[in-house]
C-alpha cells in the first residue's frame, strides 16, 4: 500500500518534473538555433552589432542599434500610456462598478485583446496616423522647436506606434490587475473602513496589498508590446535611426525581420536579421529578469509591517 | 505478402487502370518567387489548368530572393525573379538555371500634391536628387526648370520606399543608378537598400496608401497600382530625352529597343533604355528552370506550358497592367526553351 502511493508520488514528481524541464529545453534551444544561423554576422560584427547604426544590405554593413531604440522607446512609452489606464479600469471593474455592468465592461476590455494585430495596424493607419499628423501640426512653433516633438508632419511615427501598443497591452495588464484586485482578501477592505477609511483609502490598501501583482500585470504588457510586429510596421515610418523626437519615424528589431526576412538573398543579411531575432530575444529575457527582481523586491519588503505575499500574486507575475 | 509489396502492388494495378499515358497521370509541379508577377502568373496556373486538367502548378508569391533561394536548393521546381540572379548565385546553384522572360512591368513616380493637376515631368537625375534628400523642397529650381508654368507648392518633400526588400525596389534601384552616378555608390542596386531619407511602406498598398495620405509625398509603385489607386504619377525624361508616361505600349517599347542587343541567357537590364517611345524605368520579370532537371515529366510539362504562356498567355497580361513581350524575344526564348531537357 505505503510503497504503490511511493511509486505514484514518484511517477507524478518526474513525469511534471520532465515537463518543466521541456520548457527550459525549448528557451535553450531557441536561443542556440538563433545564435546558430546567425553565426557569420556573430562573427563579422561581434559585440558591436548591438551598438552599431549602420544597416545597409547593399554593402554588408549591419547593426542593431536603431531597432533596439525604437523597440525600447515605442515599449517604454506604451508602458507609459497603458499602465495608469489599465490600473484605472481594473480598479473601476473590481471596486466601483455596478454589478450589471461589471461582466459586460469585462468583455469588451478582453475582447480587445482577441483582435489582430494587424486590424490594430490598419485602424492605425486610417485613423490614428492623420489624427497624430493634425495633432503635430496643431502644435505651437516654440513646442516643435524642442527636441521631443521634433520630426516631420507625417504621422507615421514613434507616438502613433506607441498609442497603437498602448491600446494592444492594456486588456492584458487591467484583466491580470483586475484580478489581482479581486484575490486582495475582503478582511483587507473591511479591516481599512472599519478604521474610518473613505472608499479610495480603502482601495489604496488594496492596491498597496497587490502592488506586486500589478507590477507583474503590466511587465507581463511590457514584454508583449517589444514583439508586436505587424500593427507597429504599419504605423512606425520603418526608418533605422535612433533619435528622441516623439514625431520621428522610427524601426523596431521585430519590424525589420518581419520586412527584409523575406527578401534577403545574401547570406549575410539573412544572418544579421536571425541576430536581431537573438538580441530580441536576449533584451526580453533581461526586461522578464528584471521584472522578476523588481517584483521579488516589492514582496520581500524592506519593512516588517508590510503586508504577506499575497498567494495570487506569482502566477499573475508570470 | 508483406504490406509493402501489398500497397506496391495496389499502386502499379491502380497506373495500369488509370492509363499507361501519362497524360492521364496528375502531374503536380512547384515554384517559388517574385510578388510583382504574381497575379499574371496565378492567372496563367489557374488558365493552364483547364485547358490541361492533369497539370496543377502551384506557385509561391515568397518574394524573388526566396524564390532563388528555394530554387537552389531544390525545394522548387522553378523559380521566379524580378532581379536577374547574378553570377554568384548561378555559381552556387547545383545546375545551369536558364532565364526565361514572362512579362514586362513597370515602375512610376507617384506623388501627392493636391494643387497640382498636370503631371509632373521627372529626369532620372531629378528623381535621384529627390531620393537622395538633395532636393528637399517641390518648388526646388530643378524641378521649377521641367515643368515651366506649373505652380509649384512650398512644401517638404516627403520621400516613401518599401519597407520590405521587393523587386519593384531593385528595378527602381537599377534605373536611379544607370543615371545617377551618386546613387551607384552611395546607395546601390539590391532588392532592400539603406535608404538615406524617407518612410517604409510595406507593400504596394503601402507605399501608395501613405502617399495618399501624406501631402508632398513622393513614393515609387508599380504601375498597376498607381492606375488602380488613382494617385497622380509623372512621365520619366528617356535616354533620347523625350518625356514619356508609363503605357503598356511604352513598357513593350522599351523591351523592344532591348531585344535588338539581346545577351543569350536573357538576363538584361531594360532601364533606361534607348528608343524615343521608350518608358525608362521598365523591367522585364523571370521564370527560372534548371537546364538539366532531375524530372523530366515535369521538365516536359513546363515546357509545354512555356508554349503556351509566351503565345495565348501573352493576351492576358494587359487587362492585369504588365506590358507583353515584343515578338523578337518571344522568338529567341522558343528557341531558348530547346535547352530544357526534357528525356
Amino acid at each position: 500500500m505505503k510503497l504503490k502511493a511511493n511509486v505514484s508520488d514518484l511517477t507524478l514528481r518526474l513525469g511534471s518534473g520532465a515537463f518543466a524541464l521541456v520548457l527550459v529545453l525549448i528557451v535553450v534551444g531557441i536561443g542556440w538555433v538563433l545564435w546558430d544561423e546567425a553565426r557569420l554576422s556573430v562573427a563579422k560584427f561581434g559585440f558591436a552589432f548591438w551598438s552599431r547604426s549602420h544597416w545597409d544590405p547593399v554593402s554588408g554593413e549591419f547593426g542593431a542599434f536603431p531597432f533596439i531604440w525604437g523597440t525600447l522607446y515605442s515599449s517604454i512609452l506604451a508602458l507609459l500610456i497603458a499602465g495608469p489606464v489599465a490600473v484605472g479600469i481594473a480598479v473601476f471593474l473590481s471596486e466601483l462598478c455596478p454589478e450589471k455592468l461589471r461582466a459586460p465592461l469585462a468583455f469588451i476590455t478582453e475582447l480587445l485583446a482577441a483582435i489582430p494585430s494587424i486590424v490594430y495596424g490598419l485602424w492605425g493607419i486610417f485613423v490614428l496616423v492623420p489624427a497624430v499628423r493634425s495633432f503635430q501640426l496643431s502644435l505651437p512653433e516654440w513646442m516643435t522647436s524642442l527636441a521631443l516633438f521634433s520630426g516631420p508632419p507625417v504621422g507615421v511615427n514613434l507616438l502613433s506606434a506607441s498609442i497603437v501598443l498602448a491600446i494592444m497591452i492594456v486588456p492584458y495588464s487591467s484583466s491580470i490587475t483586475r484580478e489581482v484586485l479581486r484575490s486582495v482578501p475582503v478582511a483587507q477592505r473591511e479591516g481599512a473602513c472599519a478604521l474610518g477609511a473613505t472608499k479610495w483609502e480603502a482601495i489604496k490598501v488594496a492596491l498597496h496589498y497587490g502592488r506586486a501583482g500589478i507590477v507583474g500585470a503590466i511587465m507581463l504588457g511590457f514584454g508583449r508590446a517589444l514583439g508586436v510586429t505587424m500593427a507597429v510596421t504599419m504605423v512606425i515610418g520603418n526608418n533605422p535611426q535612433a533619435k528622441w523626437g516623439l514625431f520621428e519615424p522610427s524601426y523596431t528589431m521585430a519590424a525589420v525581420i518581419a520586412n527584409e526576412f523575406r527578401e534577403a538573398v545574401e547570406d549575410l543579411h539573412l544572418h544579421a536579421l536571425v541576430e536581431i531575432g537573438l538580441v530580441l530575444f536576449v533584451v526580453t529575457l533581461i526586461i522578464n529578469l528584471g521584472s522578476r527582481l523588481l517584483i521579488w523586491n516589492i514582496t520581500r519588503d524592506r519593512s516588517p509591517k508590510a503586508s504577506p505575499t499575497p498567494a495570487a500574486q506569482p502566477e499573475a507575475a508570470s | 505478402m508483406n504490406r509493402r509489396t501489398f500497397t506496391f502492388t495496389i499502386t502499379a494495378l491502380l497506373g495500369l487502370a488509370l492509363g499507361t499515358g501519362l497524360a492521364a497521370q496528375k502531374i503536380q509541379i512547384n515554384g517559388a518567387g517574385a510578388t510583382f508577377p504574381y497575379p499574371i502568373y496565378s492567372k496563367w496556373f489557374s488558365e493552364y489548368n483547364k485547358l490541361n486538367p492533369n497539370v496543377e502548378i502551384n506557385y509561391q508569391s515568397i518574394g524573388s530572393g526566396g524564390g532563388i533561394r528555394q530554387l537552389t536548393n531544390q525545394t522548387v521546381f522553378f523559380g521566379a525573379t524580378d532581379g536577374p540572379m547574378t553570377k554568384d548565385q548561378m555559381l552556387a546553384a547545383p545546375g545551369a538555371i536558364l532565364h526565361l522572360p514572362t512579362v514586362l512591368g513597370a515602375v512610376v513616380p507617384i506623388y501627392n500634391l493636391p494643387a497640382v493637376s498636370a503631371p509632373l515631368k521627372f529626369t532620372g537625375p531629378v528623381l535621384a536628387d529627390l531620393f537622395l534628400g538633395k532636393i528637399t523642397r517641390w518648388n526646388d529650381a530643378a524641378i521649377a526648370k521641367l515643368n515651366p508654368g506649373v505652380a509649384l507648392p512650398n512644401l517638404p518633400v516627403t520621400v516613401v520606399h518599401r519597407s520590405e526588400g521587393s523587386g519593384t525596389t531593385y528595378i527602381f534601384m537599377d534605373y536611379l543608378a544607370k543615371v545617377s552616378p551618386e546613387w551607384k555608390t552611395r546607395v546601390g542596386v539590391a532588392n532592400s537598400v539603406n535608404w538615406p531619407v524617407g518612410l517604409g511602406g510595406s507593400g504596394n498598398e503601402g507605399v501608395s496608401g501613405l502617399v495618399k495620405q501624406t501631402p508632398g509625398s513622393l513614393g515609387y509603385v508599380e504601375l498597376i497600382y498607381a492606375l488602380q489607386n488613382k494617385i497622380s504619377y509623372g512621365p520619366v525624361q528617356n535616354m533620347a530625352g523625350e518625356f514619356v508616361s508609363a503605357t503598356v505600349a511604352s513598357v513593350t517599347a522599351a523591351a523592344a529597343e532591348a531585344a535588338k542587343q539581346m545577351p543569350a541567357d536573357f538576363r538584361v537590364s531594360i532601364t533606361n533604355a534607348p528608343g524615343k517611345t521608350a518608358y525608362p524605368i521598365s523591367s522585364f520579370t523571370w521564370l527560372l528552370f534548371y537546364e538539366n532537371p532531375k524530372n523530366k515529366v515535369m521538365s516536359k510539362t513546363m515546357v509545354e506550358f512555356m508554349k503556351w504562356a509566351l503565345g495565348d498567355g501573352q493576351k492576358m497580361a494587359e487587362p492585369l497592367g504588365y506590358a507583353p513581350l515584343p515578338a523578337a524575344v518571344v522568338t529567341m526564348e522558343l528557341e531558348a526553351l530547346k535547352k530544357i531537357k526534357i528525356q
